[in-house]
């Protein structure tokens, strides 16, 4: 018999039972909560009269709707201008406190994106089933958990049961092998693997990631890797658990201590693939090859290195694709055959549970140090992705490096990245964003997005264009 | 849960790969603390020349002429032939609240992502995945049928597992069992769920007695 894959070990030791229908209920260790898709799940629960199975293994903070700058932040949820905004903020609220629900609130310096708080807080731990209703919960693959997005009719049934109703995927590996240029990043490699397997690639599969340039990469990385498996259409992405994962826990707030610890660590070891595990699909990229990815249609898949020229629909395999390209191409308001460098921007957004932690801050900052925001760029935000993260920042300096270059300091939240707050583009700007969605609209109506690094965000600032981030 | 047997309705199509949620129903209406109402919102940035906002009155919007739910010979579509990788990106369920509340209660496509196909289900939605021959072919008897007054009428019988095009080909689908249970009997799967308490206490007991860590009160 051959070994096992780290998702079949997770799956099986949070098995409840498996049914003659080929479904199964898995136990869930961990929900997060937040305010835009968890009030009609506790409304759920109120119409039927349910209390939650275990309060708490649930965790809420309010993220998606929250205002970044300091004067709207400042008077708490009072304070948030946008009626429904407020109402929404103030429904987790009042749902945490009926339902006893541990919350940081929106001006706990503990707030964040649910995607940053989690593995910071502790909350994350390795080994456990964590759901949220929220595509981006692939996130917290990065420490060895099993966690997806689900829809609020699932949020109410894991609040009600600690159970889903699932059926097991298929497992698939993506492994890394050699070494990273310099100035290529995590987020540069999970954009190259979306652009080599597709939007779709990963639907029914659970993806690991492994190989030599995983594994050197750090905690901040591989979250930004796993974050992103969900564009791949994976809703579980994955990464076995070594020195970095236990070294990046220990301590945190919520962690296990004394023995507690010791025994969760020997449990930790063993939350790798086997050696003769079965993958149903395997995919090998080589570092080297890797260069700045900079995406330039409405679906990550459409994604070029920074040499790289728009494509022209015609070369496209099939009518469908030549479609697709050609209405991207419109709303992108680009022409084939013109260089990704030759790429204007209007503003740059450094943030998002993808590049909000504090490697990526440091890498935008020492990128725009001693520089200014080029005269045409519109619009420069940072948004750390926590609050402690904020501090964190401030006690690097690294705000003032931002605030000296022309950037925006901004309060921690979801921001930019899906623009449910006034952090939003204009009709036709073209924007550097760290985020993981370029879909049309994504940023705002008409809004014209292209993911990229930190790094690769922040020199764009500085020229003005997009430029190889190799030759700064 | 709402239940799916058999539905006979005009289908609309919807002629594009990775449709995504974002596409389906815009971030400015999740901040809604309700289930229902999202209908007229329903592909907003496609469907109407200007910029939606939350509570805002749609009847006197300027309609985009392209956008097939638009056109006279869809009015009233019941079911969206779609292409592949319909309903990627964010596991919104308000995707599926909106298109059911416009009345779409079938969606056929040659794939789904995975989040959005599992949310269907939840609101009496069914997700038909078709060979992408059959659904090219679909579109193709679809466009080839305007001027009819009533349109491309598809009948989906979830029981038997078949779509009859009004040629009268029968095309054969699958689906899980579980699902199609479900969404037969229209069944509230927690209380469903709830029927396995006793194996989910004792699971939690020995989970608890293996990982006491993952019972750590966090407060």
């Amino acid at each position: 018999m051959s070994g096992q894959t780290l998702y079949d070990k997770l799956w099986h030791s949070h098995l409840v039972e498996e049914r003659d229908d080929g479904t199964a209920l898995l136990y869930i260790d961990r929900q997060l909560i937040h305010e835009v898709t968890s009030p009609q799940a506790f409304e759920g629960l109120r119409l039927h009269n349910r209390q939650p199975w275990r309060v708490d293994a649930n965790f809420a903070v309010p993220d998606h709707n929250v205002p970044t700058e300091i004067h709207e932040r400042s008077g708490g949820v009072a304070g948030i201008t946008d009626p429904i905004s407020r109402l929404q903020v103030q429904t987790l609220d009042d749902n945490c406190r009926d339902f006893e629900i541990l919350e940081f609130q929106v001006n706990d310096v503990r707030q964040g994106i649910v995607h940053v708080v989690g593995p910071e807080q502790g909350v994350t731990l390795p080994g456990m089933t964590i759901v949220c209703g929220d595509s981006h919960t692939s996130t917290h693959g990065a420490l060895g958990a099993l966690a997806h997005g689900i829809g609020t009719s699932e949020v109410e049934h894991v609040m009600s049961t600690q159970c889903l109703v699932q059926q097991k995927m298929k497992n698939m590996l993506v492994r890394v092998d050699g070494q990273l240029q310099a100035g290529v990043t995590a987020k540069d490699v999970v954009l190259a693997i979306i652009g080599e397997i597709g939007t779709a690639g990963g639907t029914h599969h659970a993806i690991e990631f492994g190989g030599e340039v995983i594994r050197a990469l750090s905690m901040e990385g591989r979250m930004t890797i796993c974050n992103m498996a969900i564009e791949a259409g994976a809703r579980v992405g994955l990464i076995g658990v070594d020195e970095t994962t236990v070294e990046y826990v220990k301590g945190r707030p919520y962690a296990p201590t004394g023995q507690t610890w010791e025994q969760a660590v020997a449990a930790w070891n063993e939350l790798h693939t086997d050696s003769d595990a079965h993958f149903d699909r395997v995919v090998e990229l080589r570092g080297e090859d890797i260069e700045p990815q900079v995406t330039w249609g409405t679906s990550p898949e459409m994604v070029l290195p920074i040499s790289g020229t728009i494509p022209n629909p015609a070369s496209m395999g099939n009518v469908g694709k030549q479609a697709a390209t050609e209405r991207a191409l419109h709303y992108m308001g680009l022409k084939a055959g013109m260089k990704i460098t030759d790429i204007k921007l209007d503003t740059v957004f450094i943030g998002s549970c993808t590049n909000s932690r504090i490697e990526d801050l440091r890498a935008a900052a020492t990128v725009v140090k001693g520089k200014k925001v080029a005269a045409t760029v519109k619009r420069a935000l940072v948004v750390p992705g926590s609050g402690k993260i904020k501090q964190q920042a401030e006690e690097e300096g690294l705000d003032k490096v931002f605030t000296a270059a022309g950037m925006e300091w901004r309060e921690p939240g979801c921001s930019m990245c899906l623009a449910m707050n006034s952090d939003k583009l204009g009709d036709g700007e073209h924007c550097a964003s760290t985020s993981n969605r370029n879909f049309e609209g994504r940023q705002g109506f008409g809004g014209r997005t292209h993911l990229v690094s930190p790094a690769m965000a922040a020199a764009a600032a500085v020229a003005g264009h997009f430029v190889d981030i190799r030759n700064w | 849960m709402k239940s799916f047997t058999v539905l006979e309705g005009v289908t609309a199509p919807m002629d594009r790969a990775n449709v995504d949620t974002d596409l389906i129903i815009p971030k400015q209406f999740l901040k809604s603390i309700k289930r229902s109402g999202f209908g007229p919102y329903l592909f907003d940035e496609v469907r109407y020349l200007d910029r939606g906002e939350p509570g805002q009155d749609c009847t006197d919007r300027p309609l985009n002429p392209d956008f097939p739910l638009n056109q006279r010979r869809y009015q009233g579509a019941r079911v969206l032939l779609a292409r592949e990788n319909f309903g990627c990106g964010s596991s919104r369920e308000h995707a599926p609240w909106a298109l059911e509340d416009y009345g779409i209660h079938c969606i056929i496509a040659p794939s789904f992502a995975d989040i959005f196909y599992n949310n269907c289900f939840k609101n009496g939605i069914l997700p038909i995945e078709l060979d992408a021959a059959v659904v090219d072919r679909l579109f193709g008897e679809l466009y080839a049928s305007e001027g009819y007054s009533e349109g491309f009428i598809l009948k989906v019988d979830l029981d038997k597992q078949t779509v009859i095009t009004p040629a009268g080909e029968k095309i054969h689908f699958e689906v899980d069992e579980f699902r199609k249970h479900c969404l037969l009997n229209g069944l509230d799967d927690i209380a469903l769920t709830l029927t396995s308490a006793d194996a989910i206490r004792d699971f939690e007991k020995s989970w608890r007695q293996k990982s006491p860590w993952l019972f750590d009160a966090i407060r």
